[in-house]
């Protein structure tokens, strides 16, 4: 673990310092003051100078819903992370494209999603659970995220791509990659190991779409992309091609896979509400939402004002970037009752940021949360405990809030 | 007070006692119907209130504005009679008004 770097007091600096991009307030799980700061005393924030340039900063929930809601004036394009894009990976993606473009993708690569195809592969989510589960040894400490959240989520996303299962820990690769530099979120990947491996990912995904080019059937991702007329094409496009493949990977793997780790965390932090989980399992649903919530698996979607507008008092000029801080909105006392309380009873878990709102509203929402639904009641059938027995280790962003390693032992019931 | 029937994607009817001026989406969750689920709590944001209203009611229910027509436009099981329920204003125009809900919301 990295040697903490000494931050700056989020009470006494001065406001126009804070710097909530800053990926060390991320990495060393520091963020909770700042943004109660901000939210109390400067909700729309504006800091002029930072490694990723001028930017807003939005903190409070109906803000947030406020400016997810109005793509017109808050455009999703070029990016949506805080940094920019690479020159050497101009990738286009339609989370990062205003309609009517991004509904067209959208449509394409719904279905693969939608709850009718879930249901559909619940049993073999299930399945894979299982024996993940089955497979770990009781007693013995291990690392939680190698052995079942990273598991987990690689095997769904194999299926969900209908990749070779034999290959699949690629997909986690680069998946790691695709958001990890220090010009887009503040990670430590190199820019050359990210352009290495988005054209080994480009390559891999482009020979499966000729294999299977013509092959009937087939509810995977390349298979409705091929069909659907919107996009049958887009391998001739190979930077549009590159570009959703790397969001349906990044957002189909890091999200679920760190939420898969928040929750041991959450849990073992408070063991009242680990005991009322014992207790009731049937609170399993309402916890997956609130795990989601509490994690905040993505702490940040950017969008750039596309005309000079006047918001909560501020002035915003046209080409601004302005980041909507889900962190900070899933912590606002003035939406959410007790927001920095694990309450796995809520009485409306899902009134929470983490999905984003308006039209690029997470597409995975459902499948999140039955893999995690999955994954709880299976463990509760197994396991009296999932014991944290060490510090977690926190990924470096501003972007993806994860975890590198969590230790943990396992005590059958 | 109109009488408004929703009816859940397995058959289940309920009619309730609606309040006029509030939206049909508070008045189905206030009422303890099944089935929406209102993940933004009614902002036109998120999708989860979706509704089929029977063709007869569509003019009396209003129209879909740019918002919630980009909202609709990501449901795969949109129709022609979908809309978001937390935009439809109960009325007494809407008395005896029949909706039906999807099989999923999402």
């Amino acid at each position: 673990m990295n040697v903490a770097e000494k931050l700056p007091d989020a009470l006494t600096m001065p406001l126009a310092d804070i710097d909530v991009s800053d990926p060390r307030l991320y990495e060393q799980d520091a963020w909770r003051p700042y943004f109660a700061r901000l939210r109390r005393e400067e909700p729309v924030h504006f800091r002029a100078d930072s490694p990723f340039g001028p930017f807003w900063s939005i903190t409070r929930f109906d803000d947030i819903v406020a400016v997810d809601s109005d793509h017109g004036s808050f455009s999703s394009e070029p990016t949506i992370v805080i940094g920019d894009i690479p020159d050497d990976l101009p990738v286009e993606m339609f989370i990062a494209m205003d309609p009517p473009k991004h509904d067209l993708q959208r449509r394409a690569a719904q279905p693969v999603v939608a709850p009718q195809n879930l249901a559909a592969m619940e049993g073999l989510i299930r399945t894979r659970v299982e024996d993940i589960l089955d497979g770990l040894s009781p007693g013995e400490p291990f690392d939680w995220v190698e052995k079942v959240s990273v598991n987990l989520t690689t095997q769904m996303l194999a299926t969900l791509f209908d990749f070779p299962f034999e290959d699949r820990a690629k997909l986690t690769y680069w998946s790691d990659l695709a958001a990890g530099t220090p010009e887009m979120a503040g990670g430590d990947v190199t820019q050359e190991e990210q352009l290495t491996g988005m054209t080994e990912c480009l390559q891999t995904f482009t020979q499966l779409w000729h294999e299977r080019k013509g092959r009937e059937g087939g509810f995977d991702l390349i298979s409705l992309l091929q069909r659907d007329p919107n996009t049958a094409d887009i391998v001739e496009r190979p930077m549009e091609f590159l570009g959703n493949l790397m969001l349906l990977i990044v957002g189909g793997n890091d999200t679920t896979r760190n939420s898969a780790t928040g929750g041991v965390l959450a849990l073992n932090q408070n063991p009242a509400e680990y005991d009322k989980l014992r207790a009731d399992p049937g609170l399993i649903p309402g916890m997956v939402s609130e795990i989601i919530r509490w994690q905040t698996p993505l702490a940040h979607m950017r969008r750039t004002a596309t005309r000079d507008l006047e918001f909560r008092g501020k002035q915003i000029r046209k080409g601004d970037k302005v980041v909507m801080w889900y962190v900070s909105g899933n912590r606002d006392e003035t939406a959410i009752e007790r927001p920095e309380e694990f309450i796995i009873d809520r009485k409306n878990p899902r009134h929470h940021i983490s999905f984003g709102f308006g039209i690029h509203r997470c597409m995975g929402n459902r499948l999140a949360e039955m893999q995690l639904r999955i994954l709880w009641e299976e463990i509760m059938r197994r396991f009296h405990m999932v014991e944290v027995v060490g510090e977690p280790e926190r990924v470096r962003s501003n972007f993806v809030r994860g975890y590198k390693t969590l230790p943990v032992r396992l005590h059958p019931l | 007070m109109p009488a408004i029937t929703l009816i859940e994607y397995n058959g289940a009817s309920h009619t309730i006692e609606a309040a006029s001026g509030k939206s049909l989406m508070q008045n189905a969750l206030e009422n303890g119907v099944p089935g929406i689920d209102a993940d933004c709590g009614g902002a036109c944001a998120c999708g989860t209130c979706h509704c089929f209203v029977e063709a007869r009611w569509l003019p009396a229910s209003g129209e879909a504005d740019a918002m919630e027509e980009a909202m609709l436009g990501m449901r795969p099981d949109r129709t022609g009679q979908s809309r978001l329920s937390c935009q439809i204003e109960v009325t007494e125009e809407l008395d005896g008004m029949v909706v039906r809900l999807p099989e999923y919301q999402m």
